[in-house]
């Protein structure tokens, strides 16, 4: 197979099946938590479920008083991550282009060097997490092999898409390939484990703000 | 049987799973940061006391049971399901190292309710068997005598008179049709009576009528500590049924933050129905008659320098958080808050069924350097709170740790400087 075939068959059949599992695993999901439901409560509500509710989707992006001094490689190394990653999957131009050929939408990208330090951001970032799952103690107790698959099928795609923008190791084009293939394993990868926080995070703490809402707890 | 205890317990853990606990499970990342926030871990250093793990047995139900993978795994034999032994292991994790304080629910980045589980694997254990002894004893008590101290209505007759001789203010018990029913917490009969008498002060001065039932006076529910709906129910209902009978407007939850969440929040979805009364921590009622105008202060302002311990269920949990402070304001001159005061404070250690199990004590004593830390950094002569539980806990562990400190209850102290001779009589608003 050419590095050219092997382009071909990860942008196409590789990432379409994917993009299937992606999406059906994903629904399955929701479909699953949806059906448990849950019972309505019958006491006496002190302030609004929904405004709580509201309230903690937004605020708990903010870490509580004393945690960043608690655990900052955590903190700081878990919104470098989130942001390097977001800019650079939804700011870098090309990638506009496919979501664009997708949905139907587009926006402005922003300049490359801004993708391109945000992507070293995201890569460092990832790294001093996984030092910091492996040597502190909570976090190792916590990790099972399932953490770490999420961190790697987390960090390939970032990784490739860096090397393939810099031609750096490979041909382009066959680090392309890899980049699509990283990127088609996450998405496999995605419904069957925490990566589902993308989504569920918001479902989350919205349950946890209106509980406290409805008792007139602001958190 | 224990096969048969097992399977009970699967089924009631079953039971308790929803949408929120499907969601949390799907959202953890394993970040640890809910360790950070749980005084079990941050005093001891152990990893095990992550709040989260506290919950894996239910992680595993609910992932067998509820997930097409889980499924999945589990029909092929590769999936192990929870065994006796798992909740042997866990039972000390799920009882003696939470209290259900709800700090880790209110610091999960992801939003995870973690205390909410918690409460909700216990119904597991509980049903299986597993409950500490401790606790399934005094649960025991409350559903056989009323009280998990085994307190009968004698005792109680004795103690309210005694505090309506001390106090001067005649006390009637079981007396239909007035606007409040008075619950106690067994530590107000036995040890902290003098709040009995401080209540007496306070509604007679505010011009309120109210009594104490002798057939439901007991306000905390052990079956809401152990795990048990059934028993909680029961406890709740035995209330319901006392004050739709008095016909009062309003039950009073008295000094105990966990007492206030089983019959503020809990109960109408644990008897099924909404009540046709409200339900009001004693402190709420307290600041009510302040905005009422109904309480008057003599000048004689507390002049110690003191702070207020939040109970974490009458104010993280319960949303009882100004009301303590603004009457603080009106009795106490030197009032400092504590580091990580209202929502974000830090439990005595011993809510959530932790002070009725003596095996948990070594360890309860031990996480109280968190609190010791806390009060370090003000340097205080007195801690105010509002939960007789709180209270026998905070004294405890100022014992343990060699400091001298009062610790009193707002409302006696608010009493105490009540000026008699302004009391609104009769003057019901
Ligand atoms: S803080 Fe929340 S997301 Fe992090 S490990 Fe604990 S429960 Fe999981
Ligand atoms: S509810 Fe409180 S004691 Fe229990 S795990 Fe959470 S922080 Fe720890």
């Amino acid at each position: 197979m050419t590095d050219m075939e092997l382009l071909n068959w990860a942008r196409g059949p590789a990432l379409e099946w994917a993009t299937i599992i992606f999406v059906v695993g994903v629904l399955v999901r929701f479909l699953e938590m949806s059906l448990l439901g849950r019972k309505p409560d019958l006491s006496e509500a002190r302030a609004s479920a929904a405004g709580g509710g509201w309230r903690t989707v937004w605020r708990r992006s903010i870490p509580a008083p004393g945690l960043v001094k608690q655990a900052p490689v955590v903190i700081y190394a878990g919104y470098a991550f989130h942001i390097g990653l977001l800019i650079a999957l939804l700011f870098f131009a090309p990638h506009i282009l496919l979501f664009k050929d997708v949905f139907g939408l587009s926006w402005p990208a922003l300049p490359f060097f801004v993708v391109d330090a945000a992507t070293v951001i995201a890569i460092v970032a990832l790294l001093v997490l996984l030092v910091h799952r492996l040597v502190n103690p909570v976090r190792r107790f916590l990790s099972s092999w399932v953490d770490y698959l999420v961190w790697a099928v987390t960090f390939l795609p970032l990784l490739t898409g860096y090397l393939a923008y810099h031609r750096m190791i490979l041909p382009y084009t066959e680090m392309l390939a890899y980049h699509m293939l990283s990127v088609a394993l996450l998405l496999v990868v995605f419904p069957f484990t925490k990566l589902m926080h993308t989504f569920t995070i918001f479902v989350s703490r919205w349950y946890n703000g209106a509980v406290s809402g409805r008792k007139g707890v602001q958190l | 049987m224990s096969a048969l205890n097992m399977e009970r317990g699967v089924k009631a853990m079953m039971e308790q799973i929803d949408a929120p606990i499907a969601s949390y499970f799907n959202s953890c990342v394993h970040c640890g940061l809910c360790a950070d926030a749980c005084l079990f871990y941050t005093e001891t250093g152990d990893p095990k006391y992550t709040p989260i793990h506290k919950v894996e047995p239910l992680r595993r139900v609910w992932k067998q049971e509820y997930t097409f993978w889980g499924k999945l795994m589990s029909t092929l034999g590769l999936s192990r399901r929870v065994t006796d032994a798992d909740l042997d292991a866990w039972q000390e994790l799920v009882y003696d190292s939470c209290t259900m304080c709800g700090r880790c629910s209110a610091v999960c980045p992801v939003g995870n309710d973690i205390a909410y589980m918690v409460r909700k694997v216990r119904e597991g254990f509980a049903v299986s068997g597993h409950a500490t002894e401790g606790l399934a004893e005094a649960a025991i008590r409350t559903v056989n005598i009323g009280s998990p101290m085994g307190i009968k209505a004698e005792t109680l007759k004795k103690m309210v008179a005694s505090e309506a001789k001390a106090s001067g203010i005649e006390i009637e018990l079981d007396k239909p049709g007035v606007e409040y029913l008075l619950m106690l917490s067994s530590a107000e009969i036995m040890q902290f009576h003098e709040f009995i008498g401080a209540v007496a002060k306070v509604m007679d001065h505010a011009g309120a009528t109210w009594t104490i039932s002798t057939e439901a006076f007991e306000a905390t529910n052990t079956g809401i500590q152990i795990g048990s709906s059934d028993i909680a129910r029961q406890l709740v209902q035995r209330v319901v049924d006392v004050a739709e009978k008095l016909g009062v407007k309003t039950v009073i939850s008295p000094e105990c933050g966990h007492a206030y969440i089983a019959i503020r929040w809990d109960g109408p979805n644990l008897i099924g129905r909404p009540y046709g009364f409200q339900v009001k921590h004693i402190v709420e009622v307290l600041d009510e008659f302040r905005a009422q105008g109904r309480l008057h202060f003599d000048d004689s302002k507390e002049d110690m320098k003191l702070t207020f311990h939040d109970p974490c269920q009458m104010v993280r949990r319960g949303g009882v958080v100004e009301q303590p402070r603004r009457l603080l304001d009106l009795c106490a001159d030197n009032f400092t808050e504590m580091p990580d005061s209202g929502v974000w404070n830090w439990c005595c250690g011993g809510g959530g069924g932790v002070s009725t199990n003596e095996r948990a004590e070594p360890l309860r004593l031990k996480v109280f350097s968190r609190k010791k830390s806390q009060l370090d950094s003000i340097g205080v002569k007195a801690m105010v709170t509002t939960c007789s539980n709180c209270r026998n806990m905070l004294e405890e562990g100022l014992e343990e740790y060699g400091m001298d400190m009062e610790v009193l209850s707002l409302t006696e102290l608010l009493a105490e400087h009540l000026d008699d001779s302004k009391a609104s009589k009769g003057a019901e608003a």
